[in-house]
């Protein structure tokens, strides 16, 4: 935070340098300048684009795009709650509020002296250990009232992040039950070994063979994927891995990555032998930032085991390395074709498809992209043999599953079964009682009530890309799917019509709803937005940003009618609501200060 | 040219690498579309021209045209679907069609009139868009802007100059130009760039000319905007004649 205009010049030089200019390395560029200086200025936007040689609108135009990028100034300290549900249930709110109340600052405002801002973010992943905030890009878990008033105090003193206590920064892996994955005693090199004795093609023949699928939630059969992009044209091919765990109440990855992640790369070099890839990337969600230099060291160690980089394992022509490339805050970047535009230093925005990342990828070649979850799986898979591996889980979801398991329920955390595992096991498992619902596989999943709780986690019944919230009898379902529909709002990446303004539309009604100004032709309203949405919406964020709202109706539709009133049509225009800048300026809250527009 | 492909029960023909929407347009069938233009690349984001095939819908301008395709447009199911994005972007920006210039030549203004949208559908969102008057010859209206990404792929493809661009993100995205101010003045815009002809609404204005012709008098005061799209795609020759 130095005001020495030259010495950020020369700062800037070093990190564009270390980025060889290169214009697709524009996002990590951005995110590098974020860090050092708190926010990016104009005056740095002008000189990375001379310095990378493209249009200064290009530069200001993806800085726009990422929650984590900022264009203005903002806080010395910028503070982010985590706002999932599981957050909110666990208290976020209140601690936001008494935060803002003692270093007063508003919501969404930097302080007048330019010291903190206070804001939300997406579910930064730590649901398991919440309510949890991101301070500067760091994660921080186990929020209580009193550690948010430390944390006040931190900041107030300007004590530097690096001397805040250790244990504010702590982060559990929270693993309650282990099967294949989590129980396996595979030493590094010990499943690139089976490959290479395997061979490339036969590689994607035990993949086949395996039945193993997608555990990022799409589930497509993994060894098609590889086998289209093997046989794809072209000479250079990429093998991508999507760490941007960014569905509300999914944890896993980052365990994988955290005590798991020699399985992770493992998986990856095989899959580049097996499609004949020479370059992998990581592409590393921002939440999960502190993750960087333990993963780099990782693939520091592999490098000298000869398990990465050139003639691995002795192999003649087995060149392959990884590179860990990190996201700023977009949920729509965990969507493979918008991960690769961002891993393009661009936009987060999903591209056209056909054709497909398989054939045309990472700068428009051939890539095979999976889920961390799925590297690990592979690498099990070519370690057992495809044959032992499908006899784990069920007939057309073979393997095992990692479930992120978050609520109310006593224990809360990683939990691996085999495919085919009932709901109501997975309750019983992790303490829950009196449960109400279970949202399975995040906002654009399914929400399950009590008479679905036999059904099976599993691509004929439920798939999942893990994440699995408990709702209690206590909570309210509506409020469960508001949030919902606001992080939809927040994260459509505003490319199609639908997604963008029907994504807003649905939050302005459920917010009216909420208001208590709700009627039943809103409830229609909401109806007809989801087939617009899901009809005619670009990607799969806009299609499923009605779930929520639809599932709830069918089974907690009186948590809607409650708050309703009886008429036909009800103005979305609150005549007191309009009243309320006044009288925060005025400091006034008396009766006189209010318009009594209700009908008594 | 043999392969074709049926739409709304007529037979299309198409050449290797056309999407749905240029088959059509080029056969003189019409699907409806806002942020197509048949010069520049196709990217899809208005989603005005969602056709349905079987039981599946996607955007015709970027799909590709495939032999023995069976795809329905003209049907109330999606008219009633265009109906509805119109009505939301005329929710999303500020339009105010009595007192703008391109009335009777806009193309959002059109559709909502060919599509018959007669009520706002929705609570307008009266977004906040200060206009830039700041270049001496021309002037942004950003109030009107539909995001349809014509004056960027104009400017950058056409002109090589990337005047334009979009910046932020979901309801929030918005027109930006190519200058370290924000204000056209300080890029190098010219009135006889690409970009300066393909806003289909009213953003991007020529000052000193506005209502040379009267309202009443324009293009789509005339005919309906189904009837003169076709006008401005490219035509096969062999295609079939426009009735």
């Amino acid at each position: 935070m130095s005001d020495n205009a030259g010495s950020n010049t020369a700062h800037l030089e070093t990190i564009l340098g270390c980025h060889d200019h290169d214009p697709g390395k524009l996002l990590q560029i951005l995110r590098e300048i974020q860090e050092q200086y708190g926010h990016i200025s104009p005056d740095a936007i002008t000189r990375i684009a001379s310095q990378l040689a493209i249009p200064r609108a290009r530069a200001e135009s993806v800085a726009s795009f990422y929650s984590f990028l900022h264009i203005k100034p903002d806080g010395a300290y910028r503070v982010l709650f985590s706002d999932n549900i599981t957050d909110r249930m666990l208290g976020s709110e209140e601690l936001m509020r008494r935060m803002c109340q003692q270093l007063w600052v508003e919501p969404g405002k930097v302080s007048e002296d330019g010291l903190v801002s206070i804001n939300t973010t997406s579910c930064t992943g730590m649901c398991d250990q919440g309510p949890a905030m991101l301070v500067n890009g760091r994660a921080i878990t186990r929020l209580t009232h009193q550690r948010v008033q430390e944390i006040g105090h931190l900041i107030r003193n300007r004590t530097p992040l690096a001397d805040w206590p250790a244990d504010f920064f702590r982060v559990d892996d929270n693993i309650r039950r282990k099967g294949l994955l989590l129980d396996n005693k595979l030493a590094p090199g010990d499943a690139l070994r089976a490959a290479l004795t395997l061979g490339a093609a036969n590689i994607v023949e035990a993949i086949k063979a395996s039945g193993l699928r997608g555990r990022g939630g799409a589930g497509f059969p993994t060894g098609l994927k590889w086998e289209a992009c093997r046989n794809a044209a072209g000479i250079t091919k990429h093998v991508v891995c999507n760490a941007d765990e960014g569905e509300p109440g999914t944890f896993k990855d980052r365990v994988l990555l955290t005590s798991y992640a020699d399985l992770v790369f493992e998986g990856m070099t095989l899959a580049a032998l097996a499609v004949g890839a020479q370059q992998g990337y990581l592409y590393l969600r921002g939440e999960y930032r502190y993750l960087l230099e333990p993963l780099q060291a990782i693939l520091q160690r592999r490098r000298d085991k000869n398990l990465l980089g050139e003639k691995i394992l002795g192999q003649p022509e087995f060149d392959f390395d990884i590179a860990i490339h990190l996201g700023a805050g977009a949920y729509i970047c965990g969507e493979e074709s918008a991960l690769i535009e961002s891993l393009e230093g661009k936009r987060g925005v999903p591209r056209n498809r056909p054709p497909f990342p398989v054939t045309h990828g990472y700068m428009q070649q051939p890539t095979a992209l999976d889920n961390v979850e799925t590297f690990c799986q592979a690498a099990l898979a070519i370690q057992m043999g495809a044959e032992k591996y499908k006899a784990i889980g069920t007939t057309k979801s073979t393997g095992s599953k990692l479930i992120s398991v978050s609520g109310d329920c006593p224990r809360p955390g990683i939990y691996e079964y085999p495919f085919g595992v009932s709901v109501r096991d997975v309750l019983q498992d992790c303490g829950a009682a009196n449960t109400r619902a279970v949202q399975i596989s995040g906002p654009s999943g399914i929400c399950i009530a009590e008479g679905e709780f036999g059904r099976k986690l599993g691509f004929e019944d439920l798939p999942t890309a893990g994440a699995f919230m408990v709702f209690d009898d206590s909570r309210d379902m509506f409020e469960v799917a508001r949030n919902f529909v606001h992080f939809f709002a927040h994260e459509s990446c505003g490319f199609c019509t639908p997604c963008r303004v029907g994504t807003s539309m649905l939050k302005q009604t459920m917010d009216k709803i909420a208001a208590g100004h709700g009627t039943s032709h809103d409830l229609n309203e909401v109806e007809n937005l989801d087939r617009v949405l899901q009809t005619s919406s670009h990607c799969g964020l806009g299609r499923t940003a009605c779930n929520p709202v639809l599932h709830t109706l069918k089974h907690f539709r009186p948590a809607y009618e409650n708050r309703l009133k009886s008429l036909d049509f009800e103005p979305a225009f609150d005549l007191d609501g309009a009243l309320a800048r006044a009288r925060q300026m005025t400091g006034r809250d008396d009766t006189g200060a209010h318009l009594n527009t209700e009908e008594t | 040219m043999n392969d074709t492909f049926q739409l709304d029960g007529a037979s299309v023909p198409f050449a290797p690498g056309q999407t749905v929407m240029q088959a059509a347009l080029a056969a003189g069938h019409y699907i409806p579309h806002l942020c197509y233009h048949p010069e520049f690349k196709p990217h899809g984001s208005c989603k005005l021209c969602t056709v349905k095939i079987g039981n599946h819908t996607a955007a015709s301008c970027t799909m590709p045209a495939e032999a023995g395709l069976e795809i329905e447009s003209d049907i109330e199911e999606l008219n009633a679907l265009r109906r509805t994005l119109v009505q939301m972007l005329f929710a999303e920006g500020n339009h105010f069609c009595p007192s703008c210039e391109k009335s009777g030549n806009c193309v959002l203004q059109a559709l909502g009139y060919d599509l018959e949208v007669h009520t706002a559908g929705f609570r307008h969102m009266y977004p906040d868009r200060p206009l830039d008057a700041s270049h001496p010859e021309i002037l942004l209206d950003f109030n009107r802007c539909v995001l349809c990404e014509l004056c960027v792929r104009a400017s950058g493809e056409v002109d090589g100059k990337s005047v334009f661009a979009l910046a932020g993100r979901g309801i929030t995205k918005h027109l930006i130009v190519n200058s370290a101010s924000g204000l056209l003045k300080d890029t190098n815009i010219a009135l006889t760039d690409k970009a300066m002809e393909v806003c289909p609404v009213g953003v991007i204005l020529k000052k000193r000319v506005g209502f040379s012709k009267p309202i009443g008098e324009r293009r789509y005061d005339q005919r309906p905007i189904s009837a003169q799209a076709l006008d401005d795609a490219p035509r096969t020759p062999t295609g079939a004649k426009h009735e």
